[in-house]
């Protein structure tokens, strides 16, 4: 056995460094080439922005913009300081809506994804078709009728009302995801587990659950970032009070009437979008793997 | 039923949460957004709990669907602006694809510094779509946005980008390619990555050329992720509200179906809640053709999904 495999080896290295400079340097330097240029235009608005919300505000509408002019952390100061409303609750708000939101909506659509993917029950068809009927009507228009429902739930106002309508938009194309990845998970393993004597909750728990990480992954990083984002139902749906307002919601204060303070909106900026920047750099490497079995199967 | 519920009650367990949250919150108020549609329902007339009053709209018939569907000025224009939330669907949905798959082609490769390129390029995803929308509003002001100063400074012409132009247009594509390429990137490379290599070899044994190689190894291996990622980018790009909103406003060159139910939904004195519902209703009706339709030309390819 390690002889085959080594001689395989031996046989395969030549090969592969063949492929590789098969390529020759032009085709190299076009591919690079290729690459910096979609990086650069993937990263400059954000670069843009950064460097946008070092400058004082009338320095951000120069007619020609420096990269550098009076630069300072001064709008940070002056946002963090809730100088133009309270940043940092709206950033508690928000915080604490998009995680509830992910650990909720990641949970509930496990469950359905792995209930979709292992059993056959009657319904099944139905409830799949109708997470697509979901995506597809403009949640815009149910803004009156669901303010209608929160009222009578009582749930008007509070972050768990607006988790449960985050969730709504989220799930569907989670449980799609998951149950795409949870088809590739052999069914060995769930038998392997009912031998074991787990009951069927607990092979979901215990062991597909570790299992399906990568596609765990895509799936929060989706409904963190739905929830993280989201404009129309946080302005429509939480009360006035400044207190209680989302970091998207409260944004809005730096865009008012003619004069946008466009150095202030870019230091908010960056501070909203770091956190979702950090939940992507935890889940990116699991990104590629979990999204495509979901996509290949769903 | 016992023996029903026996064989199935852990599926229904698992599934359950999902349907009544799904049940309450998206179905009861899509029935009641339909009913809606046959009323004159607005800010008006609607039953307000916080100043304890009845509501007193009336039941309207189809009133609201013709007046609609003739196409006048006062209601959105609706034919036009139907062939303009074609034309911003299908121009989205083909860069993101096209563009996606290049980039997930190159990626593909062995290639240095592959997977800070891939963080890279995936990035835009991870921003929040309102500060993408700040951003690039920023950038394509015509006075002192970095965009026109670029093309000025070279020389070409320097439009005003978030006019009353089609430039509008073109500006809210730009930005929405932008946003939406990562994910068909990233859903396309894991397609690729799941075609076997011995494929290639095989048909570069075979003496196929490259592009022969691309007609008929990689994209027959990239149909089902394809299928899938088309259906819900032209379902997403259909329905997209905030980039066109918070980049254009309420612009009339930009107007999509969604924006202009969203504009009479929030805007104006009396906000009529009845059209923006009859334009919801006829947006789902538009999409489930196209989904219906999209469905039947899959399986005719023998496509299971």
């Amino acid at each position: 056995m390690t002889l085959d495999a080594s001689s395989l080896q031996v046989v395969r290295a030549p090969e592969r460094r063949l492929r590789r400079t098969d390529r020759s340097k032009g085709a190299s330097a076009l591919l690079h080439g290729a690459l910096v240029i979609a990086s650069i235009i993937s990263v400059f608005p954000i670069f843009w922005v950064f460097v946008t919300s070092l400058k004082p505000d009338a320095r951000a509408v120069e007619p020609t913009p420096k990269l550098w002019n009076e630069s300072s952390l001064d709008n940070y100061s002056r946002v963090l300081a809730g100088e133009k409303g309270d940043f940092l609750a709206w950033f508690g708000n928000s915080v604490v809506i998009a995680l509830l939101t992910t650990v909720l909506g990641v949970f509930i659509s496990a469950t359905a994804g792995y209930a979709a993917s292992r059993f056959r029950f009657p319904g099944k068809r139905g409830l799949m078709m109708s997470f697509l009927l979901v995506q597809m009507f403009p949640f815009a228009v149910l803004i009156v009728p669901l303010y209608n429902i929160l009222i009578a739930l009582g749930l008007n106002g509070s972050t768990i009302g607006l988790v449960l309508v985050y969730c709504t938009t989220a799930v569907p194309f989670c449980t799609y995801m998951l149950k795409g990845y949870f088809d590739t998970v052999p069914a060995d393993i769930d038998e392997a587990g009912r031998v074991d004597g787990l009951s069927p909750f607990g092979v979901f728990w215990r062991l597909i659950m570790p299992l399906a990480k990568p596609g765990l992954a895509v799936t929060a990083f989706y409904a963190f970032l739905t929830a993280w984002g989201e404009v129309a139902f946080a302005s429509a749906f939480l009360s006035a009070a400044d207190e209680s307002k989302t970091l998207a919601v409260g944004l809005q204060v730096f865009v008012q009437q003619n004069r946008t303070e466009w150095g202030h909106l870019a230091a908010a900026s960056i501070l909203v979008a770091i956190p979702a920047i950090v939940v992507f750099y935890l889940v990116q490497r699991f990104l590629v793997q979990g999204l495509a079995s979901g996509a290949v199967k769903g | 039923m016992r023996r029903f519920l026996d064989r199935y009650w852990y599926a229904y367990a698992m599934v359950l949460p999902v349907v009544v949250v799904i049940a309450v919150l998206v179905l009861y108020p899509l029935a009641q957004g339909v009913y809606f549609t046959f009323t004159n329902i607005n800010e008006g007339n609607i039953a307000n709990p916080v100043l304890d009053r009845p509501a007193s709209y009336d039941v309207v018939g189809f009133k609201n669907y013709l007046n609609i569907l003739s196409g006048g000025d006062s209601y959105g224009a609706f034919w036009g602006t139907l062939v303009r939330t074609l034309v911003w669907t299908f121009a989205c949905v083909f860069f993101h694809y096209t563009i996606g798959l290049g980039l997930a082609m190159l990626l593909n490769r062995q290639v240095a510094g592959r997977s800070l390129y891939r963080v890279l390029l995936i990035l835009p995803w991870a921003v929040p779509a309102f500060i993408s929308a700040f951003a690039w509003k920023y950038m394509f002001n015509a006075q002192y946005g970095i965009i026109n100063q670029v093309l000025r400074a070279i020389g070409l012409p320097d439009p005003v980008w978030l006019g009353q132009s089609d430039w509008a247009l073109v500006s809210v594509i730009i930005v929405n390619v932008w946003l939406g390429t990562p994910f068909m990137m990233v859903a396309l490379l894991g397609g690729l990555q799941s075609i076997p290599g011995d494929l290639y070899e095989a048909a570069e044994v075979d003496g196929a050329t490259p592009w022969q190689r691309f007609r008929h190894v990689t994209l027959p291996g990239l149909r089902s992720v394809s299928s899938t990622v088309i259906l819900l980018g032209i379902i997403w790009t259909f329905n997209m509200f905030p980039v066109i909103y918070l980049v254009a406003g309420p612009n009339p060159n930009t107007r999509i179906l969604v924006t202009y139910a969203f504009e009479r939904f929030f805007s104006g004195a009396s906000r009529d809640y009845a059209i923006a519902s009859t334009y919801g209703v006829l947006i789902l009706s538009v999409l489930l053709v196209f989904a219906a339709v999209y469905r039947r030309a899959l399986r005719k390819q023998g496509e299971v999904w």
